[in-house]
């Protein structure tokens, strides 16, 4: 396409008017509203679905409710989970329970955030959270352990209580 | 002994040295600043607010930062030359201070380090010296775009001195004088010069951009194309020094503005259109006149955030073909008006 050049008024020619109406421009915009969002202090408004850092979570009577398939690590697509399979304890509310995860390691330096971890999981034990600040200083920081995705993750309120009934 | 005159005299010389000193050393990392919060705002962010009040502290984290830095000397740098250009660029600023009357009088201290009798040539004279600084810098860092930078920075400069100059003649024309205290006390009884030579304080202004590298004439820099110019090679203070002198060049030129045009210290109604002879009017001149100075300053960063860059030949053509001529045309019009009135 050939665009035509415009042709040029004296006035225009001047130059100065452009500029001073230019000037004019920037200085309307020195009172104006910003756009800057104040970070630490405002936080951005997240999408309902927003995936953010994959936690573990309990059940409403404070069972873990993983119990250490190793679904989650076989589909997680960078290999940020590790799960070490142990037993649980013989007697109390986890009597009846199957296998629970001695440790629960995800690797936050190697996590995507998929989400496929969540829809894996049989027995809706991995929920990926609203919570996206996870840096720290070292590698090693950043795996997270079973103690600390337990923590994050709280108490699932679901309606059905599958260990209650066994 | 304190009465002494000649002690006295020297006693008031320290106490304008500490002074000149205090007010570009403290007006001049804050012009930095005020440069980040204007930006932002014509760009509708909020800048840098978070050290200190508002951002307060930020020149001072900035000094640090600097300070800290590993002061880097290439190889191929001719040493002496480059560690000598970013004094000699941030030098001759604070020597135009000097003749620069900031205020009328404090007491029996006038507010002029030097009344010199040919102050504005002694002015116009040492701050073209920065240009050998940016020159000599693009020189020694002995690689390519501090070359180009350097380069253009001289060939500019010489473009513009000359108009610089020649639009300042009617001014001198008109006063009779080429000191700086008998020029602003003659706007201080005949009104600011600014108004009987509209098109001399346009082109003495423009070309005073072109001078301090600012934008639209920051070719020398000119980050996009020869990423930083002339300070590409320097690190740490030295970087630093450029810096400032480049913001001590800005503030030297709205000071140069100020007394020439705007009327220094003075306002045009009583008692600030008379020299002081009480304290508290010489420091109001005082602060009329940095008043005045930052109203420059500001002018300077808000064309700097409005106009983009010229090209190497519209800035030469600039020069050349429209300030040369009409500021030699502005000295023949003025003339003949003079003419005709001390005629008539």
């Amino acid at each position: 396409m050939i665009v035509e050049r415009p042709k040029l008024t004296i006035w225009d020619r001047l130059y100065m008017p452009q500029i001073l109406k230019g000037m004019w421009i920037t200085l309307k915009h020195i009172p104006m509203k910003r756009f800057t969002r104040q970070y630490p202090e405002e936080t951005p408004p997240l999408p309902k679905r927003y995936r953010g850092v994959p936690t573990l979570v309990r059940d409403p009577e404070q069972r873990v409710k993983c119990v250490a398939c190793q679904l989650c690590e076989f589909v997680c697509p960078p290999r940020a989970i590790t799960v070490i399979p142990g037993f649980r304890a013989e007697t109390g509310p986890d009597a009846k329970v199957e296998k629970e995860p001695s440790d629960f390691i995800i690797d936050m330096a190697r996590c995507i955030y998929c989400g496929l971890c969540e829809e894996a999981c049989p027995e809706e034990a991995i929920f990926l959270k609203k919570d996206y600040a996870m840096a720290s200083y070292t590698r090693e920081q950043m795996k997270l352990h079973k103690e600390k995705l337990l923590e994050l993750g709280g108490i699932h309120e679901d309606r059905i209580c599958k260990w209650k009934k066994k | 002994m304190w009465t002494d005159p000649a002690i006295l005299e020297w006693i008031f010389i320290l106490v304008k040295i500490i002074v000149i000193f205090g007010l570009v050393l403290s007006i001049v990392p804050y012009t930095v600043l005020a440069e980040r919060r204007i930006c932002a705002w014509i760009q509708d962010r909020v800048g840098p607010n978070r050290v200190g009040f508002q951002g307060l502290l930020q020149p001072i984290a900035d000094a640090l930062k600097l300070m800290l830095k590993e002061d880097m000397l290439s190889n191929h740098v001719h040493k002496v030359v480059f560690t000598l250009a970013p004094a000699l660029v941030f030098m001759p600023s604070l020597m135009v201070l000097a003749v620069i009357p900031w205020g009328s009088a404090i007491g029996p201290m006038t507010c002029v380090l030097s009344d010199m009798n040919a102050g504005m040539l002694f002015a116009l004279a040492v701050a073209s010296f920065s240009v050998y600084g940016i020159a000599l810098a693009g020189w020694a860092s002995n690689s390519k775009y501090p070359f180009l930078g350097g380069m253009r920075s001289a060939a500019q400069m010489i473009s513009y001195e000359v108009c610089l100059g020649l639009s300042l003649v009617p001014l001198f024309m008109q006063t009779g004088s080429l000191n700086l205290s008998a020029i602003v006390e003659y706007q201080t009884q005949h009104g600011w010069l600014m108004l009987y030579h509209p098109v001399a304080c346009f082109i003495f202004i423009t070309s005073l951009f072109a001078e301090c590298n600012r934008t639209p004439f920051d070719l020398p820099e000119a980050e996009q194309e020869l990423v930083s110019g002339y300070n590409i090679e320097y690190s740490s203070l030295k970087f630093g020094l450029f810096f400032l002198g480049e913001y001590a060049n800005m503030l030297v030129a709205s000071a140069l503005v100020t007394t020439l045009f705007l009327g220094g210290w003075s306002l045009p109604f009583a008692p600030f259109n008379a020299p002081a002879t009480v304290i508290w009017v010489g420091l109001a001149h005082v602060g009329i006149f940095v008043a005045k100075v930052c109203a420059m300053l500001f002018l300077f960063i808000w064309v700097r955030w409005t106009v983009p860059r010229f090209r190497y030949d519209q800035l030469m053509a600039l020069g050349w073909k429209v300030f040369f001529p009409l500021a030699l045309v502005n000295i023949v019009v003025v003339a003949v008006i003079m003419a005709c009135r001390a005629n008539l």
